[in-house]
């Protein structure tokens, strides 16, 4: 066994999305870090969809961008579609999702990590943690070398005892091609850990030069891409379009005949799969009266011949993957390049954490991404990011960054896997955030900006912008409450296309009509029109949806109050004999943070909450 | 949640129901005097209430009409119970009455008081001292589970299963809507407006006939559901008549004289009870008389006292024992009837059970019966008051989810935008889910995975 000889501050364990985050973070704090790998070749890798972003994911990129991290940025870099969905619905529901150049997104995001002052890339096989009265104190790799750190975040993606399934057949490892980590999750039950099982899948990986698109439609990005960054000008990389085709009766067909093969439903898996990402054959199986699921192509890469097949992950036979791609139109020429899998790993059940995202059992270390049981490379970045900043945060003796379910979906993505843990891959929808209508993906920046400075990961540059743009809100809202048009402003009356206005009206109660915008506006004022137009869209959503808005606003100054009250470490459950003997255990169990926290544990009674809120105000 | 709400103004009876000839209506919070205003009348005007004094008049409801003869005083804060801005309304003290009025502020926006919530407020303001504190949280706990258990036993089984249905029809709507919210790119219709706002429409005029139903409310209106169990001829009837003080029930001396269940009300310490007399139990091959015990079971069932009558002259036999099968788990009281005659000593498993001694024939014991039932419900006055807030509280929950119903059908003439209606239903869910139990994201995200083949 050899010592390295440095401490780090950080030590991350794991280069995927989750892990790329976590040690730029750290980095960016000041803090010395250290970020291990299995394969060097390996870093920020897109193992299943070549895409970023959509419905609450393209939040929560929103969000780590404004938060400091790297994953808007890299996306602006290196997407080659951007499009905005439910751009008919309001703004809260809008989302932004981009495909990626998978190769050149992992090749930026590896330079941008090796580029980072702070940060050391090595590769090694983390195998144990070293542990010194129950505070981490560094890891030990595979390879005989143990590095010794203050703080220790694990991001292990799907790579803790994989087992990949092809049909009938199965084989240990990580990701197609790579092998497995093994030995680290069995040393993290011997801690103490609860450890679980989930599987996911993939589809297979086509051959462009095979398929026919003429006979496909075409899926253009928007005309004009809009960045995911407040950093990025504009979107210089060459766009490409995806294409839409459909199974058919014959392709069910051939599924059905081939489920005799399958892992799935002979039993071969027995870790817990996503509900909304099934596979082709169970899509069949379950919606039988469906006669066609749809299919997106998707490009892996400018320079890359391998296409995505977007709807129909799979881990039947290679036979019958091939078979029944075959029946799609477009595809009947099809060449696979990579079989569909599915993959099982080993997770460690997330409601063994603090909000902080550190395990409550041992000092120091810190859990991000797949191995806290969610899925998507969105998810995992933002619990990354933050765990990564708090590990850094706790090394140089600061509070830990705790998003609210009110300031952000990270906020929402972590108190329900740390509250409510999971026993499926936790995906985030816009559903699960009760003040969806304040978690924008417009207002991101002003949501979260301020945390992310206070936690040193927003430099000047980015600082002075934001404030810039605050002052230009404010200043923008000033005028619209002050300029007014006359009754006799006849001019400004009829383009505006009112019918006449008797008491005239300031701009903002002309904003309020439904049928006129702040663009209509602007001609009325001069200072109003020289502002940006991000900030025209920010003036423009708070006096539309001002009644929504007001309404959120005061559930969340419900939701705050029990939300402050905190409950001190180490809290007494076991004394209070008014509370019944089962919501003890759960209190005991979850060690829940907040008052707020307790009462979102299923089980705990508004009466324990009551009894509970008398025994903290008496502390 | 209790401290949820702190800023909310609250209102509750201070009085325990049925005892006494006063009832007390306390409100507690920043509305407080803004009740009074508007729904006290004096005889002399008052401009403005003076702290601590008391007032006499008349409730009037929002038509004006008077509702009951009242004391009223404010106590401004800090010096109150709650050391908030407290009103208190001294009316008669009659159930009814006290319902009347409770409906009245809480249709004007009040909420009705948590379990123990006045007493919490008093000392989170600082008006109690650490050891009555102690107090406060064992009072909680108390009184919040025989709410809890009331609440569910009054319940009666049709209006839950109503409620229920209403309940997953606005999660399969909400589930549309997010579906849509969330799926854009997935291949699902979005929802029918119209059809959306018919079904809404629908909900809400079923919640509705559900609320005027609840005006004339189970409790209060046929009382608390007392049962006469017992096998055969042991003076089953003999004792409801004797308990009405006339003969209603027909009396013989043939067993299954009483085929079906008989009801009568009765009226112990102001609250009424529904006296059930039912056929007597034993093990019959007579189809109309199996018919009589099944439905005695069934009484059984959702019966809030059982009066367990055996013949205390004869050994106990097989058929005391059935019908005792019937009333395991109730609350129970044992009638040792015929005391008029020589009595047998009593054998397990009935010395189990509190034993009243009487003669249904002569009337004597027929006294300590009553004391015995009024104690059993009306003692430390807690039952009967969660008894009248439990039902309320189903009340104000269908309110509330109706309210955010109206709201559902303003916002769609307004916006098609999804998630704003959401927004309507989800409150409306969260209304229903005090009755049902609470709908979490994951129940919709669950109905959506069902419904529609979602993954990409």
């Amino acid at each position: 066994m050899v010592d390295y000889g440095k401490e780090y501050d950080v030590i991350v364990v794991g280069a995927g999305h989750a892990g790329c985050e976590a040690a730029l973070a750290a980095a960016r704090t000041g803090c010395s870090t250290l970020l291990l790998t299995l394969g060097l070749d390996a870093v920020a890798q897109m193992s299943c969809n070549p895409a970023i972003g959509g419905l609450a994911k393209g939040h929560l990129v929103k969000e780590i961008d404004a938060l400091g991290g790297e994953m808007g940025r890299n996306i602006d870099a290196t997407g080659i579609q951007f499009r905005i969905l439910n751009t008919k619905k309001g703004p809260a529901v809008r989302a932004s999702r981009a495909q990626a150049d998978r190769m050149r997104y992992a090749a930026r995001m590896k330079t941008v990590i090796e580029d980072q002052q702070n940060l050391d890339l090595k590769q090694g096989a983390v195998c144990r943690l070293l542990i010194d009265r129950e505070t981490v104190t560094g890891v030990e790799t595979r390879e005989g070398i143990l590095y010794r750190g203050k703080s220790v975040v694990l991001t292990t993606g799907t790579f803790m005892r994989g087992l990949i399934h092809v049909g009938l057949n199965n084989y240990p490892g990580g990701r197609a091609g790579e092998p497995p980590s093994e030995g680290l999750s069995d040393h993290l039950r011997d801690l103490g850990l609860k450890v679980g099982r989930l599987k996911t899948g993939t589809p297979a990986r086509l051959d462009r030069n095979s398929i026919d698109f003429s006979a496909l439609e075409a899926q253009p990005g928007d005309a004009t891409p809009r960045p995911f960054s407040v950093d990025t000008n504009a979107i210089t990389i060459e766009q490409v379009p995806c294409y839409i085709t459909w199974t058919n009766q014959q392709t069910h067909d051939v599924i059905r005949g081939g489920l005799d093969r399958s892992p799935l439903y002979s039993g071969v898996i027995e870790g817990v799969g996503p509900r909304y990402c099934p596979s082709i054959e169970d899509k069949v199986v379950r919606f039988p009266e469906k006669d066609k699921h749809q299919i997106f192509l998707e490009p892996e890469g400018l320079d890359s011949a391998e296409i995505y097949p977007n709807g129909v992950s799979t881990s039947l036979p290679p036979d019958v993957q091939l078979a029944f791609l075959r029946t799609i139109p477009g595809l009947e020429k099809v060449e696979i390049m990579r079989p569909g899998y599915a993959i099982e790993y080993d997770y460690v059940d997330p409601s063994q954490l603090l909000p902080s995202l550190e395990t409550k059992t041992i000092r120091n270390l810190y859990h991000a991404g797949q191995i806290n049981g969610t899925s998507g490379y969105e998810e995992a970045a933002a619990q990354g990011l933050i765990a990564g900043a708090n590990a850094a945060l706790r090394t140089q003796g600061k509070e830990p960054i705790v998003v609210g379910r009110d300031q952000g979906y990270i906020g929402v993505l972590i108190d329900d896997l740390v509250t409510l843990g999971t026993t499926e891959p936790y995906r985030m929808f816009t559903s699960r955030a009760e003040y969806r209508l304040l978690l924008r993906e417009d207002n991101a920046d002003q949501r979260l900006t301020g945390i992310g400075r206070a936690a040193g990961l927003i430099d000047d540059k980015r600082w002075d912008e934001y404030s810039a743009k605050l002052e230009q809100i404010d200043a923008g809202g000033e005028r619209l409450r002050q300029v007014r048009i006359g009754p006799s402003d006849r001019t400004a009356i009829s383009r505006l296309g009112l019918p006449e206005l008797k008491n005239g009206a300031s701009l903002e109660e002309l904003l309020r009509r439904p049928e006129i915008t702040i663009a209509d506006l602007l001609f009325l004022d001069d200072e109003l029109a020289s502002l940006p137009a991000g900030v025209h869209e920010q003036l423009e959503i708070a006096v539309k949806y001002a009644g929504y808005i007001e309404r959120q606003k005061e559930q969340v100054g419900r939701f705050r109050k029990t939300e402050q009250i905190k409950i001190p470490d180490g809290f007494d459950y076991t004394g209070v004999a008014s509370l019944s003997s089962e919501v003890r255990e759960k209190l005991v169990a979850a060690q829940p943070q907040t008052l707020g926290q307790a009462s979102r544990i299923p089980g705990v009674t508004p009466a324990a909450i009551a009894v509970l809120s008398v025994l903290l105000r008496r502390q | 949640m209790i401290s949820d709400n702190s800023e909310q103004t609250i209102v509750a009876p201070a009085t325990a129901v049925g005892e006494g000839g006063i009832g007390i209506v306390r409100v507690s919070g920043t509305s407080a005097e803004a009740m009074l205003q508007r729904f006290f009348r004096s005889p002399g005007a008052v401009d403005q209430f003076e702290s601590h004094r008391l007032y006499y008049g008349h409730i009037f409801d929002p038509d004006g009409a008077p509702i009951d003869e009242v004391m009223a005083v404010i106590m401004r804060a800090p010096r109150s119970y709650t050391g908030e801005d407290v009103v208190e309304v001294h009316c008669h003290g009659g159930p009814l009455i006290i319902r009347r009025i409770l409906d009245l502020f809480i249709e004007a926006g009040l909420r009705l008081a948590h379990p123990g919530e006045f007493t919490l407020r008093a000392f989170l303001n600082g008006r109690l001292d650490l050891t009555r504190a102690e107090a406060v949280i064992d009072v909680i706990r108390s009184r919040s589970e025989a709410a809890g258990q009331l609440a569910l036993r009054q319940m009666d089984g049709a209006l839950s299963r109503v409620v229920y249905s209403l309940r997953d029809r606005l999660v399969e709507h909400l589930a549309l809507v997010e579906a849509h919210i969330d799926f854009p790119e997935e291949d699902i219709s979005p929802p029918t407006i119209a059809r959306l706002a018919e079904d809404v429409d629908a909900v809400s005029s079923e919640i509705d006939r559900l609320l005027a139903g609840f005006d004339s409310c189970r409790v209060l209106r046929e009382g608390l559901n007392v049962l006469i169990l017992g096998r055969p001829n042991v003076g089953k009837s003999s004792l409801l008549n004797a308990l009405l003080g006339e003969s209603r029930a027909i009396v013989t001396d043939i067993p299954g004289t009483t085929r079906d269940t008989v009801e009568e009300s009765l009226e112990i310490a102001g609250i009424p009870l529904r006296l059930i007399d039912t056929a007597g139990v034993h093990d019959t091959s007579d189809l109309v008389e199996a018919e009589g015990v099944r439905r005695a079971g069934l009484r059984a069932e959702t019966a809030d006292l059982v009066l367990f009558v055996i013949d205390g002259s004869q050994p106990v036999c097989d058929d005391d024992l059935l019908a005792l099968e019937m009333a395991k788990d109730k609350r129970c009281l044992l009638v040792v009837n015929k005391s008029d005659r020589e009595t047998l000593e009593l054998t397990p498993p009935f010395t189990d059970l509190e034993a009243v001694p009487l003669s249904a024939k002569t009337g004597s014991g027929l006294d300590g019966l009553k004391e015995k039932i009024s104690t059993l419900f009306f003692s430390g006055g807690e039952i009967s008051e969660s008894t009248l807030v439990s039902d309320r509280r189903h009340r104000e929950a269908l309110l509330r989810a109706n309210e955010a119903l109206t709201r559902f059908r303003e916002a769609i003439s307004a916006t098609h935008d999804p998630e704003f209606l959401a927004l309507d239903l989800k409150e409306a869910l969260q209304a229903l889910g005090e009755i049902t139990g609470e709908t979490t994201p994951d129940d919709i995200l669950d109905k959506i995975f069902s419904r529609f083949c979602i993954g990409k």
